[in-house]
């Protein structure tokens, strides 16, 4: 897998901002992101509210993500770059819904929206407006998707990878420090995981490390290149962003996201749980 | 369910938060005394490494929801960077200032 047909600069995005059959697309929890200012021709979508499920925990389903994109003014053949902030977590995570629902054509913007904001390249608040399409998605491609009982089989058999931060791993923290952490789940990891904080991926600008450098960084962490891998964080956005560099970066070839991640694991009656530092 | 997105940064705790559970450490980015609003502050480990990330406020401020111990906080903005190092003991609002070059 090459990088360039997987990620954009932002040297690259500034230059095809009106190509024709190049769509920006920026992805928030957060939308007020976009209405303060977003890259000049991009389309919102809203992790929340777009891309979950509104009532049962799950995202949407076929049918919805063919009725978002066709609203959204996306085509089956256009090249859709995302971006979004949080270090382009919650693009990750839609670049993922993508690849699920069989769009190729899709690419990141390498540092999102904070790399692009610390180069001072412009932003409007003109919200873009593009005709609708009817768009036609894949039926969902489960290999890069684990569900909670593959994880549970997975443990000591196959690699667990948890993304989020040493604090969150021991135990210590419930949350990524921005939220509060009063949490329903119990604190701790899968056992048998080993701790590869997702940030060790990425540059404080928020582009990726070089392939060099991210292969010693799963080398030495222990990931075993020969064996399947199941990434996970608390709900599965920052493990999308590991999943990226696993799977479309570095080129492994059976790597899957554990959406359900530690809210749901950490809530399971019964299962095996460890607390403390990495190994 | 909440995300992992960063909520709006305010100097005032949202209602739903008890401050005598949560080690808060909440803080203004500042240059020449002035605020800094879309610097982005991070919060490292003891050991250095990236705990949580959020965009100052127009206000220039900035809240984490950490646990006792030493933290280091870091801004960076298109105009400089700067960091502040600070120790919790144990839940309440510990106050900071980073100071942006």
């Amino acid at each position: 897998m090459s990088r360039e047909n997987v990620l954009v600069s932002a040297e690259w995005a500034e230059q095809n901002l009106e190509t024709p059959g190049v769509v920006f697309a920026e992805v928030d929890e957060d939308t007020t992101a976009y209405d303060g200012g977003h890259i000049p021709g991009a389309v919102k979508i809203d992790w929340k509210t777009e891309l979950q499920d509104p009532v049962r925990r799950d995202f949407v389903d076929r049918q919805g993500f063919e009725k978002l994109l066709s609203a959204k003014g996306i085509g089956n053949d256009d090249t859709v770059i995302l971006y979004g902030g949080n270090n382009n977590w919650f693009a990750a995570y839609a670049y993922w819904y993508f690849r699920l629902y069989g769009h190729d054509k899709v690419k990141l913007l390498d540092g999102g929206r904070k790399k692009w904001e610390l180069d001072g390249r412009k932003l409007t608040t003109e919200v873009t407006e593009r005709p609708g399409t009817s768009y036609t998605a894949q039926e969902p491609d489960t290999s890069i998707r684990a569900f909670r009982d593959e994880v549970v089989e997975a443990i000591g058999t196959k690699n667990l990878v948890d993304v989020r931060s040493p604090d969150e791993f021991s135990g210590k923290l419930l949350a990524p420090a921005h939220l509060p952490q009063e949490q329903a789940q119990r604190a701790g990891h899968i056992p048998s995981a080993i701790n590869v904080p997702w940030s060790k991926a990425a540059n404080e600008d928020g582009t990726f490390r070089g392939d060099d450098e991210l292969r010693e960084i799963y080398g030495e962490a222990g990931l075993d290149g020969s064996k399947a891998t199941i990434a996970y964080c608390r709900i599965g956005e920052r493990s999308s962003h590991t999943w990226f560099v696993l799977h479309e970066l570095l080129g492994h070839e059976d790597v899957k996201n554990y959406d359900g991640s530690w809210t749901e694991y950490g809530s399971l009656v019964g299962v095996p749980i460890e607390v403390g530092a990495g190994k | 369910m909440s995300g992992c997105g960063a909520p709006q940064q305010t100097a005032t705790l949202p209602a739903n938060v008890d401050a005598g559970k949560e080690v808060v450490l909440t803080g203004r980015v500042v240059a020449d005394g002035t605020p800094v609003a879309g610097a982005f502050v991070r919060l490292l480990d003891a050991s250095g490494e990236f705990t949580a990330e959020v965009v100052s406020a127009e206000t220039g401020d900035f809240r984490f929801f950490a646990a006792p111990g030493s933290w280091t906080v870091r801004a960076l903005h298109r105009s400089g960077r700067g960091e502040t190092a600070v120790t919790a003991e144990g839940p309440g609002i510990h106050e900071l200032e980073i100071a942006v070059a």
